[in-house]
């Protein structure tokens, strides 16, 4: 494919689906081994009530506010999930389900008693995107990587979801050693100064912005998949956390690119005619791969469970 | 030394220097509506090895936890070298319970061992070749050497046991505070692990040591503290742990004949 055909169409959705894919697999690692990776699925949920209010306070359907909405709406919902897991001292499967059920539930009322038959407000368009549709129609070609003018008709999901990761990036780095230390052993964590409640907050706060800036770009399908398939499978690669971050980046990059190439010529590769969801593919492709390494993978036994002896 | 009649919001400083490693004036803790901790007062005594004893249940553990800020008390002081517990982190090792922690997670046993160091290591400070040579150090001191590449899932229960000492090891504290670090391990790792404890001890060092195992009391530690609930008896071994104290602290739960079989060994 020439330059002329694949920046235009293809290297945004390419840069974003994969920036997006990483965003969520950097948190899903610890999400994973707290058992928490879940959250992906609660929050994919409890962005409704937070767009239906962004809706209602503004009258209009524009990113800006439903984005924020959502990420309150998923900010609270971790915010509540924590603390029913501590108050009450329950898994946190059990406290995800309840809240997510619930604020899932406050927002469809919501959305029934407003009036919104002369809006479409639908869930799926407004926030939900399109990987296909984040196109760069300003460029030319390769040059246009440098020109300004086409620049700034970069489709903003690509600066947004960038910035999103550079954060993740920021908060995993920064915060390496505590989280490590936290995730395996939280009396320990305590006793050493960390404190382990701020931190997994921390952490689930940030997930659940990775998660809304995701969901903006490339749909939810693709996120709930990334926080759980790319750290998982890369946990059956290696016994090192430090090794198991860095498969999950490749898993969750081979994802998304593999995913977005197979979904627009996989059917025509077959002598089918029309293209398939490139966020569907993706999922899928990850999901393969934790298939893959969950029969091939070299750690992929478990030592045994605790205090067995 | 400890006064009996302490009033709650006196800062320490008006109370007096205490100079206990560990020092704890009426701590309550409950996990709902019945506590499980209930105004216990101790004095831990400096570099003596001193047992936390009690049925099952008795609220050994959360004794150690509410002592180190792990769970939070319904009410009580707790200071650490007469100072308040923030200030003196850095001279206190907890050993948790070897259960409470999943042994599949991703790490080799060098990398538990330098969390051991994470205070002097800091956010971001790499680990040097002075690190790695403390804690194989420490790996050492519980003859697990050999194993510091080994995933940690991959070791047997006395193993990660003494994998768990080692990392309190390279903390360097002065205190050092146990949850059964005897219980499912090995006579091997029993008898490595006492021997550290005791070197501690030697080296001016206060251990405290949640146990279970009523049977080696006398020949591990010089003083014991008798809890279920409330506080039953705290003292040196050969006052403080007796028939009468024991019946008091497991009542009908301690048949007659253990009873009888320690307090022949007590002579």
């Amino acid at each position: 494919m020439s330059g002329e055909e694949f920046v235009p169409l293809s290297l945004t959705p390419l840069l974003i689906g994969t920036f997006a894919a990483i965003a969520c697999a950097l948190p899903g690692n610890f999400l994973v081994l707290r058992k928490q990776a879940l959250i992906g699925d609660a929050i994919s949920h409890v962005v409704l009530p937070g767009i239906v209010v962004a809706f209602l306070l503004t009258g209009a359907i524009s990113t800006w506010p439903m984005m924020l909405g959502a990420a309150g709406a998923a900010v609270v919902a971790v915010v509540m999930i924590e603390a029913i897991r501590r108050l009450g001292q329950i898994e946190p499967g059990a406290a995800m389900g309840v809240v997510f059920t619930t604020m899932f539930a406050g927002g469809v009322l919501l959305l029934e008693q407003t009036d919104t038959s002369t809006v479409h407000l639908d869930v799926e368009h407004a926030l939900y995107g399109n990987l296909e549709s984040l196109i760069w129609l300003d460029a030319t070609g390769w040059s246009s990587v440098l020109d300004v003018q086409a620049l700034a008709g970069l489709p903003p999901e690509l600066p947004r979801i960038a910035l999103t990761l550079a954060g993740v990036i920021l908060f995993t780095w920064l915060f390496w050693r505590p989280l490590k230390i936290s995730t395996f052993d939280e009396g320990f964590a305590r006793t050493i100064g960390i404190r382990t409640g701020v931190l997994g907050m921390a952490l689930v706060i940030t997930a659940a912005i990775a998660a809304v800036a995701a969901f903006d770009a490339v749909g939810s399908i693709i996120v709930i998949a990334m926080f759980i398939c790319p750290p998982a499978a890369a946990r059956m690669m290696t016994n090192r956390l430090e090794s198991q971050i860095a498969w999950s980046v490749l898993f969750a990059t081979v994802s998304a690119m593999s995913g977005y190439v197979l979904a627009g010529y996989g059917p025509l590769w077959l002598g089918g005619a029309d293209a398939v969801s490139a966020a569907g593919m993706i999922a899928t492709v990850s999901g393969l791969l934790l298939a893959l390494a969950a029969v091939f993978g070299p750690c992929r036994t478990r030592a045994g469970a605790p205090g067995g002896a | 030394m400890l006064e009996l009649a302490t009033v709650q919001g006196v800062s320490v400083e008006e109370q007096g220097v205490d100079y206990s490693p560990l020092a704890i004036r009426g701590l309550t803790v409950s996990y709902g509506q019945k506590p499980a901790v209930f105004s216990v007062d101790m004095a831990v005594q400096p570099g003596a090895m001193t047992a936390i004893i009690g049925p099952n249940g008795a609220g050994k553990s959360t004794l150690l936890k509410a002592a180190l800020g792990i769970v939070s008390p319904l009410s009580g002081l707790v200071t650490v070298f007469g100072q308040p517990l923030e200030d003196q982190r850095a001279r206190i090792a907890y050993v948790p319970q070897r259960a409470s922690v999943d042994w599949d997670f991703p790490t080799r046993v060098i990398d538990v061992v330098l969390m051991g160091l994470s205070r002097q290591l800091g956010l971001l400070g790499r680990v040097r070749a002075r690190h790695m040579a403390r804690a194989m150090d420490c790996l050492n001191r519980v003859g697990m050497r050999e194993f510091s590449d080994r995933q940690i899932g991959q070791l047997s229960g006395g193993q990660q046991q003494r994998v768990f000492l080692a990392r309190a090891l390279a903390q360097d504290a002065d205190l050092y505070l146990l949850d059964e670090p005897f219980a499912g391990v090995d006579a091997a790792t029993e008898k490595a692990i006492i021997a550290v404890l005791k070197s501690l001890k030697e080296a001016g060092k206060t251990v405290v040591v949640v146990h279970h195992d009523l049977a080696t009391v006398t020949d591990y530690f010089d003083h014991v503290f008798l809890i279920n609930t409330r506080k039953v008896a705290e003292g040196p071994v050969a006052q403080a742990f007796t028939a009468e104290t024991l019946q008091a602290a497991y009542g009908g739960r301690l048949a007659t004949a253990q009873i009888d079989q320690i307090s022949r060994a007590l002579g």
